[in-house]
């Protein structure tokens, strides 16, 4: 991305834990020990299915729900460990664009009052008139009309609807965007537009960005490193090319090969059996590796011990048997 | 309903609907959810209607089980093993649904009610519409459990929805519109809330009923991907109408419509040379309240001239079993 050499990532989470209390005693572990850094100018993707604990990462990172353990190092501070004006004062560097355009847009203010906030809130210096150009300029960047100014949410498809959230998250130049699902709930023609548009904003504001997606082909085309979730736990991190074109935990590859193949052909000659168990209850996951119950590869060795998260040809990999079944090909 | 002329195709067919519209009156206008869709479905088939938000795939559903919200105005003809649905009463409509028509919706939460047993849900059907016992209905619930590969029927059938994930329910749901043997199984998106692992299962499963029950299923999405693994014959619908019409392979090997074209070059490769930008369909979404007097694909159509934008293009035939609702007729790949 840029020439100069970065002295430190853009973010660096270390032994992320988030829990939750059920029904008063119990607890769930959403996320569990989980690391990873993101490089300025970088996108990382977090993949994995509902219950993976990916969105419960942006939330403890944005602060939306408490770390139980961990530090996220970012412009020099713990994030986790902010509070009251710091914090405030933060979310100028981080912002986030939800899944749902409509429904994270407030519906009685105007387009151009919901870009202006941002500024209002943090840059109160400037005049209505550069604030004015600011916005119109941003209105530009994203594929609006200075007609859109006046309108409301509700007047607006999905897809203009997320781009005046891509707005407002890029009106302050924030170094971190945190992106939930940007695309999965727009229609697919659209898709390609706002995935486009993300990845051009990506370059231009020199963003570091962490893209929360379960679609594995638009996960694809966004981030340069992905971080495979599974029950709250790292099961590989690896860059774009190892992960689609070698990936070596065996859920990497079940992930991969569940997804439908747009070719009726191939489609109708792989269909290999699909991952048959259903997801253990996160409130009592399975001993040893958590994914073993839906491995087709699993050992006694891996309900024993916990499998850890080590380099495997350029990639890290939690499986004890990752170099073993660097060959070996799945389903039949 | 005014008399058709014979019609040799539609009394073969198990479901032949002609010259459907669905209309809605709403404050600007009159609204046509669905706009002259011819559709022929014959027993066994896999028929997939692929479409986007406004394309008319869902209301086109509803109007099979004649489900439509109210006020729906419905015009044409939908004839099930030769009995006329559009008109037809509520109690004729009510014999058919479920029992010979069934419907999965894309979310299994909403489909079953949170206060009832699986067993209460699932067993309702058969004592409703073949005063089956108690006992009875029960055998055939447990039976059909084990059919959609549900680990410990006994036991899920005493449970209620929460207690089960959400690939688990959605299993639950095609029991329940499989009880009764339906002789046609609308799925409207039954996987677009699911995980890509639990798709997989479900459309495997989907895959598998149809060669065993020889039920016709019309499966609606807006993924192509799925479309390619389990349909036979696909219909692309935009703004109401259907604009291309071909077996699978034809759809993927030699799309005729631009829209189709954009649709499948629209899809990222999992492997394989990646472009810098995906190429995309300009635009948005048709406004079905809205819908220019021409092509409605015509305002985001790389391919379109002045013809376009005056009268709508007829579906018409460009092969065997493969027609297509558009005036250029050049190449298609890259617009001009």
């Amino acid at each position: 991305m840029s020439a100069t050499p970065p002295a430190a990532p853009a973010l660096d989470v270390s032994g992320l834990s988030v829990r939750f209390a059920v029904g008063g005693k119990r607890w769930l572990q959403a996320v569990d020990n989980v690391s990873f850094k993101i490089e300025r100018g970088e996108t990382l993707g977090v993949v994995g299915e509902s219950g993976s604990g990916k969105s419960t990462i942006a939330r403890a990172l944005l602060r939306l729900v408490p770390a139980t353990a961990g530090a996220a190092r970012f412009r020099g501070i713990d994030l986790l460990a902010l509070q009251g004006p710091a914090l405030r004062d933060m979310r100028e560097h981080l912002q986030i664009i939800f899944q749902d355009p409509l429904a994270s847009l407030d519906p009685r203010m105007s387009v151009a009052e919901i870009i202006e906030e941002p500024l209002r809130e943090f840059r109160p210096g400037i005049g209505r008139a550069a604030r004015r150009d600011q916005v119109l300029a941003m209105l530009g960047r994203v594929g609006l009309l200075p007609s859109h100014l006046q309108r409301y949410p509700h007047e607006f498809s999905g897809g203009q609807a997320q781009r005046i959230g891509i707005a407002r998250a890029l009106m302050l130049q924030p170094e971190l965007l945190v992106c939930d699902e940007p695309i999965s709930a727009l229609d697919v023609s659209i898709k390609s537009q706002i995935a486009n548009l993300l990845k051009d904003l990506q370059v231009e504001f020199g963003l570091s960005v962490l893209f929360i997606a379960h679609d594995l082909a638009a996960v694809r085309f966004s981030c340069d490193r992905i971080l495979v979730l599974y029950l709250g736990r790292v099961m590989e991190i690896a860059s774009r090319t190892a992960l689609f074109e070698s990936p070596r935990h065996p859920y990497t590859r079940a992930l991969l090969e569940s997804v439908p193949v747009a070719d009726p052909v191939l489609a109708r000659a792989r269909r290999s059996a699909p991952l048959s168990v259903d997801v253990p209850s996160p409130m009592s996951p399975p001993s040893g590796c958590v994914f073993r119950t839906r491995c087709a590869f699993a050992v006694p060795l891996c309900a024993e011990a916990v499998p850890s998260l080590r380099p495997v040809g350029g990639s890290l990999v939690a499986c004890h048997r990752a170099e073993e079944l660097a060959g070996v090909t799945v389903g039949g | 309903m005014s008399a058709l002329p014979p019609d040799r195709a539609a009394d073969a067919a198990l479901l032949a609907i002609r010259d459907l519209h669905v209309t809605y009156r709403t404050p600007t206008g009159m609204l046509n959810a669905v706009d002259g869709v011819n559709v022929d479905l014959a027993p066994g088939e896999f028929l997939g209607v692929v479409g986007e938000s406004g394309s008319g795939k869902t209301q086109l559903l509803l109007a099979m089980l004649g489900l439509n919200a109210p006020g729906a105005r419905l015009t044409g003809s939908i004839r099930f093993r030769g009995q006329e649905l559009v008109g037809a009463g509520e109690r004729t409509l009510r014999t058919l649904r479920g029992a010979r028509i069934a419907m999965i919706f894309q979310d299994p939460m909403t489909a079953l009610n949170p206060y009832l047993t699986i067993g209460t849900q699932l067993t309702e059907g058969l004592r409703h519409h073949q005063g089956a016992s108690r006992a009875a209905a029960r055998r055939r619930a447990l039976e059909l459990l084990d059919a959609v590969h549900i680990p410990e029927p006994e036991r899920r059938f005493a449970q209620h929805p929460h207690e089960l994930s959400g690939g688990m329910r959605q299993r639950i749901v095609i029991a329940m519109a499989l009880i009764c043997e339906p002789d046609v199984l609308l799925a409207d998106e039954p996987t677009t809330a699911l995980d890509v692992t639990v798709q997989a299962q479900i459309l495997a499963l989907l895959r598998e009923l149809r060669s065993r029950t020889r039920a016709a299923i019309v499966l609606v999405t807006h993924d192509l991907g799925v479309i390619a693994e389990v349909a036979d014959r696909v219909l692309v619908m935009y703004a109401g109408r259907v604009v291309e019409q071909a077996d699978v392979h034809r759809l993927f090997s030699d799309a005729r419509h631009p829209y189709t074209e954009g649709l499948r070059r629209s899809i990222v490769p999992l492997t394989g040379p990646l472009p810098a930008r995906l190429p995309s369909i300009g635009g948005n979404p048709p406004n079905p309240a809205a819908l220019p007097p021409g092509c409605a694909f015509a305002p985001r159509c790389g391919y379109a001239f002045e013809r376009c934008r005056a009268t709508p293009p007829p579906l018409e035939p460009v092969a065997v079993g493969h027609a297509s609702a558009c005036y250029y007729d050049g190449p298609l790949g890259r617009p001009p």
